[in-house]
Formats: structure tokens, sequence, C-alpha cells
């Protein structure tokens, strides 16, 4: 957990793009499309925090995105039957705290692998949403999008509130007890049952938090919009793990913050539209993210190897 | 008549431990040789550098009259040298015809193996070893005694002319022994040389034609079993002077912190386990290699609970079911295999002293870094870690200094009962003899110290009391000091039970 040299190549990396950009293509600051594009980020970056937590305990939980869309069209439901903001909410984070429980049992509890695990839940949830909704988007009351606030109001809250839970997480993983028990289980676990530490439970309760903030970044995304299209949060699983994984959080888990995640996903997130301001083909932009995910995969490799 | 197999002053050292000093050893051909020492006398690196799994330092390899200077696995396999291990290094999910056909392919993946003349041939095989085991069989669905004849046909099928068998009856019943030895006979009698090694003195008589017995990496005798007694055999097991400075016994000792009487395991890993540990005490447990001492660890703190029996702490019956209540109870456990269970390698000095102890330390669940910093520069002053700050990885530290963040880990807790399991195991010397003295300082505070060890010298000049384990259970205890030879033969079983109590 020491030393963030790890770190620091991202926040360089991403620093090396952001200075790039005010160069070649200054209006790419221009504060409107900037804060629309972080916004819609936002959602994401919970997201990838819950991914991150999941990873760090060297579990992997591939069906963020879908119980995302359930949680989304759950949300919308909701809506239009109780029409009331604060039921939605609700029903939107119990959603996903049982979801993410769900992998936790058969995780935790049935000692199934959590890619197969979250993989069976992902095609469930997925398969089970096309079934009930046909595909066919909810709308949403008026009053709704940005919370009921102006647009400006709105995207800055959304963008506030995902800092928030960001500084959140990445507090309690550095200063909670339960934080550092993550890192316990996912550097070595039976090392970590044999201090006392009970690994299922710790398990168990990262996947049912990861669902619990799945279900609130699913509120942060259908307040964006006046509809709920119920086949969201597509590839959005393999995009925020590539997040953690640039950002520094390895995949065999135990190391790795939260802000170094931060780092990975702001580079991922500027890198798309800075191409797009550099003219280069929108094609394109899947390539460059893969490159620089294995470019981050190597650089892990030499620095643990000089750390070895 | 040429011998089989020719070791001449073979020595090994890997880093400062010197394993094997100069050893000598023949095989002749239809002889049964035994090799026998305690755990550490250096049995297992001589196998591997018969194997060519080690390559020597110095000394000779003589394989049927012709020196090997650089034996590898692949030639001393060419050479008919086959090893059955106590544990198979079987793939379980291949049958028994794809196992042995893997050993004796040669090697290429794109050879055609024809696998109905391997079938018949493992058929065969078996048969001649009297095993009643289809070539077809999944090796998971075999016992373990019919996993080594599944190794021995292997070995048969090599046409090997030197088997080596490493404790071959250790999980065997009776009957698959005497079936076993059987085979080993047949063998034998087939011309084969076998250096059989094992811990039961009675074995060894009922089989061996010589007898070699290494001591501290050194052979100190070969002899013809008729020219010995068991007796005289273990005098040259453990013949050594203690040429060890221990911390002095302190004599004060209180009253009983932890107890357990009739402690089994329906596995049979421990059974009827009855002891009584004081504060300030040390016991120390000998026993061989799987006498169950590290089983009985793992029943106190809970990782495989006792089926039956009772622990009481303090007089009071309890119940140890997981390492979280053992800790809760104040049971603190330095495992054996510190690198992989003892330290977290990826975490920092100072997080992995508090990681057992948060309760104690942060009640609210908050972590104080003044607190940790504070309780960790404690203990690398108290017990001299050497490591470059108390935010230093464990991982980067020397095995001496784990093992001390290991203790330390314990110590946080502020333990009752502290479990060491092979305290000094890979650990030089300088720092063995400081966890020594922290070991006795720790008793002299009260603790009640349990420890395990397969260093004789160290149970002899450590332990107020001594536990001697053999099959899974207590079979003697002894005040501390006793003669070496005295801990042995009950660990052997040499000795008459009652004699022992």
């Amino acid at each position: 957990m020491r030393g963030y040299g790890r770190e620091l190549t991202v926040v360089a990396l991403l620093a090396l793009l952001l200075i790039g950009m005010a160069t070649a293509a200054p209006n790419f600051f221009e504060p409107q499309p900037l804060l629309s594009r972080l916004t819609a980020a936002a959602p994401k970056l919970v997201v990838a925090c819950a991914v991150s937590l999941v990873i760090i305990t060297r579990q992997i939980d591939i069906s963020v995105g879908s119980l995302f869309a359930v949680c989304s069209v759950v949300a919308g439901i909701v809506a239009s039957a109780h029409g009331t903001l604060p039921s939605a909410m609700v029903a939107a984070v119990l959603v996903g705290t049982l979801g993410g429980a769900i992998n936790g049992v058969l995780v935790a509890v049935f000692r199934l692998p959590s890619i197969v695990v979250t993989l069976a839940t992902m095609v469930t949830w997925r398969e089970g949403l096309r079934l009930y909704q046909q595909g066919v988007f909810l709308n949403l009351p008026e009053n709704w999008q940005w919370f009921g606030l102006s647009m400006h109001v709105g995207q800055a809250t959304l963008c506030g509130v995902g800092l928030l839970i960001l500084v959140f997480l990445a507090g309690g993983l550095r200063h909670l007890a339960g934080g550092r028990y993550l890192y316990a289980v996912g550097s070595d676990s039976s090392a970590a049952r044999l201090a006392g530490i009970s690994p299922p439970a710790v398990t168990f309760w990262t996947f049912t938090l990861a669902g619990a903030l799945v279900g609130w970044a699913a509120v942060m995304s259908v307040v964006q919009s006046p509809q709920v299209d119920p086949g969201t949060g597509k590839m959005l699983e393999l995009e925020v793990i590539a997040a953690a994984v640039v950002g520094g959080i390895t995949i065999t888990g135990g190391r790795g913050s939260l802000w170094g995640m931060f780092a990975g996903f702001l580079l991922l997130t500027f890198m798309g539209p800075s191409l797009t301001y550099l003219g280069v083909k929108p094609y394109w932009d899947k390539a460059f993210q893969g490159g620089v995910i294995l470019l981050s995969v190597v650089a892990e490799r030499l620095h643990r190897r000089q750390s070895d | 008549m040429v011998p089989l197999l020719q070791l001449t002053d073979i020595a090994k050292s890997f880093g400062a431990v010197q394993a094997l000093r100069g050893v000598s050893f023949d095989l002749r051909g239809g002889e049964v040789h035994a090799l026998l020492g305690e755990n550490g006398a250096g049995k297992s690196t001589l196998i591997k550098v018969v194997t060519g799994a080690h390559r020597p330092d110095s000394g000779t390899i003589e394989i049927i009259g012709q020196a090997r200077a650089n034996l590898t696995t692949q030639e001393a396999r060419r050479l008919g040298i086959a090893c059955v291990y106590q544990q198979p290094a079987l793939f379980p999910d291949l049958t028994v015809a794809e196992n042995i056909a893997l050993r004796l392919e040669p090697t290429g993946a794109i050879r055609r193996v024809r696998w109905t003349r391997r079938r018949t041939q493992a058929d065969e095989w078996l048969k001649r070893l009297g095993a009643d085991i289809s070539a077809r069989a999944l090796v998971r669905n075999l016992s373990m005694p019919e996993q080594q004849l599944v190794e021995m046909a292997c070995a048969i099928g090599a046409n090997a002319r030197i088997v080596i068998m490493d404790e071959p009856t250790a999980s065997l019943t009776q009957q698959e022994q005497q079936r076993l030895f059987e085979v080993v006979r047949r063998l034998r009698q087939d011309g084969v040389g076998i250096i059989y090694i094992s811990h039961r003195m009675e074995e060894v008589f009922a089989l061996a034609d010589r007898v070699t017995v290494l001591r501290d990496g050194e052979s100190v005798a070969t002899l013809r079993l008729d020219e010995v007694t068991e007796a005289s055999l273990v005098r040259l097991m453990v013949g050594r002077e203690v040429d060890w400075i221990f911390p002095p016994r302190e004599a004060r000792v209180g009253e009983v912190v932890l107890s357990a009487r009739g402690l089994s395991c329906h596995d049979g890993a421990i059974r009827d386990v009855d002891f009584d540990l004081r504060a300030g005490e040390i016991l120390g447990l000998a026993g061989l290699v799987g006498a169950g001492r590290t089983e009985l660890a793992r029943v106190l703190f809970g990782i495989t609970p006792a089926d039956q029996g009772e622990i009481r702490l303090y007089g009071q019956s309890i119940r140890i079911a997981s390492p979280t209540e053992a800790v809760a109870h104040g049971i603190g456990y330095v495992t054996e295999d510190r690198r992989r269970h003892g330290v977290h390698l990826e975490m920092s000095v100072a997080n992995n002293i508090t990681l057992a102890s948060h309760t104690r330390l942060f009640p609210r669940g908050w972590l104080r870094r003044e607190v940790e910093q504070v309780v960790a520069a404690e203990f690398i002053e108290t017990l001299d870690i050497k490591t470059d700050g108390a935010d230093g990885l464990a991982g980067a530290l020397s095995g001496g200094n784990q093992q001390k963040v290991a203790l330390a880990r314990w110590l946080a807790t502020r333990p009752k009962v502290l479990i060491l399991d092979e305290p000094t195991q890979g650990v030089d010397v300088g720092a063995k003899s400081e966890i020594h003295r922290i070991i006795r300082n720790l008793a002299k505070s009260g603790l009640g110290i349990l420890m395990i060890s397969s260093d004789l010298p160290e149970i002899l000049g450590m332990s107020d009391r001594i536990g001697v384990m053999r099959s899974g259970t207590i079979v003697a205890t002894l005040p501390g000091g006793v003669d070496s030879a005295e801990v042995m033969s009950a660990a052997l079983g040499t000795m008459s039970e009652g004699q022992a109590a």
C-alpha cells in the first residue's frame, strides 16, 4: 500500500494529456462541454469505485453493467407508479444492494469463483430485463431531470456527488479497520484468516456495498435524461475494470488505491474526446484505450519486478 | 560387483544453510538400503541429488560405474532412477494409463502416443505388482496406497534399477503396508536396488538389508542390519552435543492457562490429546514430521476445530470454532509457513503488526495512524526488527525479520497463549538466538507458550517441559533438559509406553 510510484505514473500521463490538449486544442477546456462530459461520467465513476473495492479483495464483478440497467429501470418504474424522487432512489439502491448481496452470498458462502458467478448474474439480469421490458423506454416525470434543478446546477450537483462518494470511499479504505481488511483479504486471504479476520464476511460485504453503489449510480444516471433506456450500461463493466487496472489497482488484489483509479478513470474518460478534438477518427478511440490498458499492465509488471 | 549407485562426499548448501556436508552412500542391486535421520538431517536433499533435482556443490555421483557430474532429472530417469513419494505426484484428472504414459513417453508435444499399447502395458505392470487397479481408472478415484502402486508401476515401466521410496507407509494401514512390503521384496528379487526412507524402526528392521544414518548433513554410519539394534540406531541419529547456548530458564511457572482433554479429530490427524500449559511456561512439542504437531496447533487455533474433547482456558471450557474466536480468547498463532500465512508481504510493517489487534487498538473501527505508528515503533525497537521504517513493506525484510513481524502481530494482541510453529525455521543463526531470547522473555512476562519445533536442540534447550507427539497424540511428557535420545526414542516409538508416561 506504500509507494505511490504506480499512481504517479498515471497522474503524470493524465497531466501530459491535459497539457497537450491545452496547447493543441484549448477549446477542449470550455466549461460547458467539459461539465457535460464530466456529468455523464459521474455515474460511471461511482461504479468504478464499486468494482475497485471488489478487485482489491481479489474478486471481480462483471455484473455491474447489467445491475446498473436493472436499477435504472426499477427507478423508472417506481417513478411512474409513485412519482416521487426519493422513493425511486430508495428502490434503485435497494435493488442494487440485493443484486450485490446475491453475488456476495454465491462467492463468499458457496465459495464459487466470482468470475463465473458474476458472469451468470450479468447474463441473468440483462436477459431478464430484456424479457420484462422488451426494450421499451420508460418516460420519467417532467420535473425529474436534474433533480428538478436547472441544468447547470444539476450537473454540478451530480459531479459533486460523484466526487463526494469517491472521497468517502477512499477515506474509508484508508482510515477504517474494515478498509484495511479489504487489502488484507485481497493480498493473502489465508493469512488474513489466521489474523482473525473473516474473509467470507469481508467478501460478502464488499459485494453488497458494490451493489448498493451501482444502484445509486443508476439514480445518478437516470436523472440526466427524460427517459430510461433499458439497454443502458452495456460494456460498463469493462470500462470500469479498465479504469481500475489503468489506475494501478492490480487485478490480483491487495494493491492500489481509489485515487489511482480516479486518475486512470479520468485518463480514459478524456482520451476519447481528446482524440476527436485532435481530428482522429472516433473509430480509433477503442484501439487507443486498449493500448493504454496494455501499457499500464506492462508498467505494473515492470514496477513490480523492480520492487521485488 | 559394481554398485548401482555410489555417492562420495556429496555436499550441498542453500545460501547459508549447509544441507549436506559430505555424504557417502552406496546401493547394490537386489538390496533394500534404509536411510535414517532426524528431520532436517538431509535425507530429502540427498534424494533430490540422486534424482537430479539438485546439483551437488561437490562430491561425485556414479551410476553403475559411470561418473555423472551433471545429472539432470531427465538423465536420472533415463538411467533408471525412480522415486515413489509419500504424496504421489500424479495428475488426479487423468487415467492411470495416461499418468504412466506421461512419465514414460519421450518429450515432444506432437509425438503420437499409442494408447492401446500403453493401456495394456499399464495393466500388465499393475498386475505384476499384484494391484487390482484398472488402467482406465481416474487417479482421483484411487486411494493413497493405490496411487503409490501406480507410482511403482511407473518405476517398473521405466525399467528402474534404482527405486527411492520416501516414507511410503506414512498413510497406509497395516494391511496395505504388508502388501507394499511384498512388492518391495519382489522388486528386490528382480535385482532392483531400493533406497528406503522411513521413520518407523519396525519397518526398517523388517525390510532393510543395510542402513545408513544421516545426521546434520553427514553420513555417520552405514551398517548391516544384523549389526545394529534400535537403541544403537537412535544413538547414531541424535548423537550430538547441544552446541547452542540457550537463554536460562525461569523457574517461576504460574497457574494453568490452557489445557486440553481428549482432543480428537475424525480424520485421525490428532487423537486423544491431553496437556496443560501454565503461565510463564514454554511447552515444547517434539515429534517427527507428520506426528500431528501442526495439526494440534490448527485445532487449538480453530482452523480445523476438534470433533471431540475439551479445551479449557483458565479452567473454563471454551469452544474455538474459528481463528476469529481464538484471537478473541487471547490465543495467538505464529505459523510454520510464514511467507504464506504469517505476514502480508504486500502490506507495510506497521499494518502487519496491528492487523490482528484492530479491536483492541481501534475500538471504534477508525484507524488512528499515530496509535499504529507508536505500536509499530515499540515492537520494531523491542524485537529489533530491521526495516527501513514502520511503513516499509514486510515483503522486503529478511526471513528472521519477517518472523519477528509475525511475532509482533500476535504480541500486539496481548495474548495469553502463544503457539509458535517452527519459530526459527529458515532463519539465520544470529536471528535465531535473538528469537530464542525473545521467546524466553515472553514466557517470563507470563505468557503460556506452546512451541513446535523439529529442531531437537531447540526443543531441549528452550522448553520447560517437552510433549512428544507420535501418530497424532502426545505419547510422553518429559522435563526440559532431558537427553535427546530420550525424546527421539519417544518420537520414534522405540520406548515402551509405560516408561513414557
